[in-house]
């Protein structure tokens, strides 16, 4: 177990240092950069604006500056737009939003859709049941965007329950239709694949010999099929809480939470490549150590998995 | 030695009649198993209508997409809504633009965009997973990690950074999408690759002399056929829905093409002036394609890989 812990980061921090190089790259070549204006800038004045941001060094040199500010001050430099924030400042301010009811629908989808995928399986081909299927078919065609303007218009413009969108320091009806919209494809892929995986398990003979020597269905089921049945959730778990993740640039421009997502898609429209990047990076470290949680959370809850 | 009697006639005649038991093959069987299929039929039915909608639609359409209609153009709430007698079967858009005309040209870029993304996809990851596995060896690790590294990374942060580096066009859309895509693809080709190589009828190619490359044009991709076409009828979708999500976000396709993505960011933006139906046609169509090619998709893996079922 330990070795195999050690592997995977051993894998995963390579994975991480090469997203930022990748990345690094793909900043220095892109056509356009972010001073070029209408009105060309004399000489003189671009020279001393390219100097504040490192950008007269060698290549090598800025490649290495900005790897070695990330890796250990965690600093992801100016932002070339704003000339008084950077980076860090940008992500300080909308993270923790984004985290707030990122974390909060990924706790609903989790839970809400692994209850509901076992009391289907245990109340197979009953309403509840379903109501499960149906939802778990819901849920392909129910992406975050279009669950959004679905929610707005029957919560705000028709019954007005709830603000439209707004922040205000996370008050919960500002919660609300966020944490909705971001969790419902979510929470029905949960419950279809528990679902499945409960009447495969529930099908087992190892069940069997648990009825038949005469357990009551509430330990049979959570004494014995529900550690089984949550294995394929588990390797779920992680690829969802990305998608949340990713979600939330669209729940931030359009219920304007004020998350991470308004400023990555503002800095995209603008080409301010320092935040798009800083974004981008952190982000894609986040998913690396998450994939990593993942599957560390298999191993752990499987020991019939050697490695 | 025997005689000419009727009864020995008949039995000779069923014996050389061989139309009696006719073997199937694993593609009429498939075939079979999917008409049986009713969701998946009627999934069918329902996009053959949409296809033919974008096919036929335009001969109606009294409007094009980009004319914008001056009289209802001032007062779109009250004049702009759906009617035959205007023209404007589903009514204008916030510009005055008819939208009939306007979700015709989004189905088609959607579908498009679904068919050519999951294509480049295929073709990509088929070619790169078979040539992991099927060579194998360090080669395949080296491979494997790569991808391994690249699926680590969130897929529409990476499309929306490469349109913002590469500028956005119809061009970079699609190898965006088809770089990410091919990525689960390759995986899938590769693992399925693995387990063909060892079989003995490859093993008999080998022994005739057949070349490597024969082998896996030949031998290895008609047996990965049945997953591979599987796993990209349910890439459709998920382009179209991936395509959608970065147009919803104003980052994809741009003026003067639209998709269903963007039709329905514009619905949903107007929706407070009582614009209803700006975004109700768009998110109709749209909702009936991802789910009837959801089903489409599911039928055709309970079809080819009964195993799974």
């Amino acid at each position: 177990m330990l070795a195999y812990s050690l592997r995977r980061l051993l894998v995963a921090i390579p994975t991480i240092l090469l997203l930022i190089v990748a990345c690094f790259f793909l900043m220095h070549y892109a056509p356009g950069g972010p001073f070029t204006s209408e009105r060309p800038l004399p000489p003189q004045v671009l020279a001393n604006i390219e100097a504040r941001y490192g950008l007269d060094q060698p290549l090598w040199k800025q490649l290495w500056d900005y790897l070695y500010n990330i890796v250990v001050h965690f600093d992801f430099g100016p932002s070339f737009k704003f000339k008084d924030r950077d980076v860090n400042d940008i992500i300080a301010q909308g993270f923790p939003i984004s985290l707030t009811y990122g974390s909060l629908s990924f706790l609903v989808a989790t839970v809400v859709g692994v209850s509901l995928g076992i009391a289907a399986a245990i109340r197979h081909n009953s309403w509840i049941d379903y109501f499960a299927v149906g939802l778990g078919i819901a849920a392909q065609a129910l992406p975050n965007f279009i669950m959004g303007p679905i929610l707005i218009l029957t919560f705000t413009l028709w019954l007005g329950w709830l603000p439209g969108g707004g922040w205000n320091g996370g008050q919960w009806p500002y919660l609300i239709m966020p944490v909705i919209a971001l969790a419902t494809s979510y929470m029905g892929s949960i419950a279809r694949i528990t679902r499945s995986s409960m009447l495969e398990v529930l099908n087992s003979n190892f069940i069997r010999t648990a009825r038949a020597k005469g357990l009551p269905t509430r330990t049979v089921i959570w004494r014995h099929a529900l550690k089984p049945t949550l294995l394929p959730v588990v390797s779920y778990l992680g690829p969802v809480f990305v998608y949340v993740l990713t979600g939330s640039v669209f729940v931030d421009i359009y219920f304007s939470t004020g998350g991470l997502g308004q400023a990555y898609v503002g800095s995209a429209l603008s080409r301010d490549y320092a935040v798009l990047l800083g974004v981008t990076i952190l982000y894609g470290a986040l998913t690396v150590v998450v994939n990593l949680l993942t599957d560390l959370a298999y191993a752990w809850f499987d020991p019939k998995i050697r490695y | 030695m025997f005689g000419n009697s009727q009864k020995t006639t008949q039995l000779a005649e069923e014996i050389t009649d061989f139309t009696v038991i006719q073997g199937r093959s694993l593609w009429q069987d498939a075939r079979i198993r999917f008409v049986r299929n009713k969701a998946a039929m009627v999934s069918v039915f329902i996009l053959g209508l949409i296809v033919l909608f974008t096919i036929i639609g335009p001969y109606f359409a009294v409007w094009s997409n980009e004319e914008i209609d001056w009289n209802v153009m001032g007062d779109v709430r009250g004049m702009g809504m759906p009617s035959i007698e205007t023209g404007h079967f589903f009514g204008v858009d916030d510009l005055g633009r008819d939208l009939y005309s306007r979700v015709i040209q989004a189905t088609t870029i959607s579908l498009l965009v679904g068919l050519i993304g999951a294509a480049t996809a295929l073709i990509v990851g088929t070619c790169y997973g078979i040539a992991a596995g099927y060579i194998g060896g360090r080669t395949d690790s080296i491979m494997m990690r790569f991808v391994d590294i690249l699926l680590a990374i969130p897929t529409t942060l990476i499309i929306i950074l490469l349109l913002v580096v590469a500028g956005r066009s119809f061009f970079t859309l699609f190898i965006a999408l088809g770089a990410v895509g091919w990525l689960t693809m390759a995986r899938i080709v590769r693992g399925q690759t693995l387990t063909l190589k060892n079989r003995e009828f490859i093993e008999a190619a080998r022994a005739a002399g057949v070349s490597e490359f024969t082998i896996m044009y030949r031998h290895v991709l008609p047996n990965l056929l049945g997953v591979v076409i599987v796993y990209a009828s349910l890439l459709v979708p998920e382009m179209i829905l991936i395509e959608s999500f970065i147009s919803f976000l104003g980052l994809g396709i741009s003026e003067p093409y639209t998709s269903l993505g963007r039709l329905i960011a514009e619905g949903a933006g107007t929706m407070g002036y009582g614009t209803l139906w700006q975004l109700m046609y768009p998110l109709t169509i749209y909702v009936a394609i991802i789910i009837s090619m959801f089903f489409i998709g599911d039928g055709l893996r309970d079809a080819l890989d009964p195993k799974d079922r």
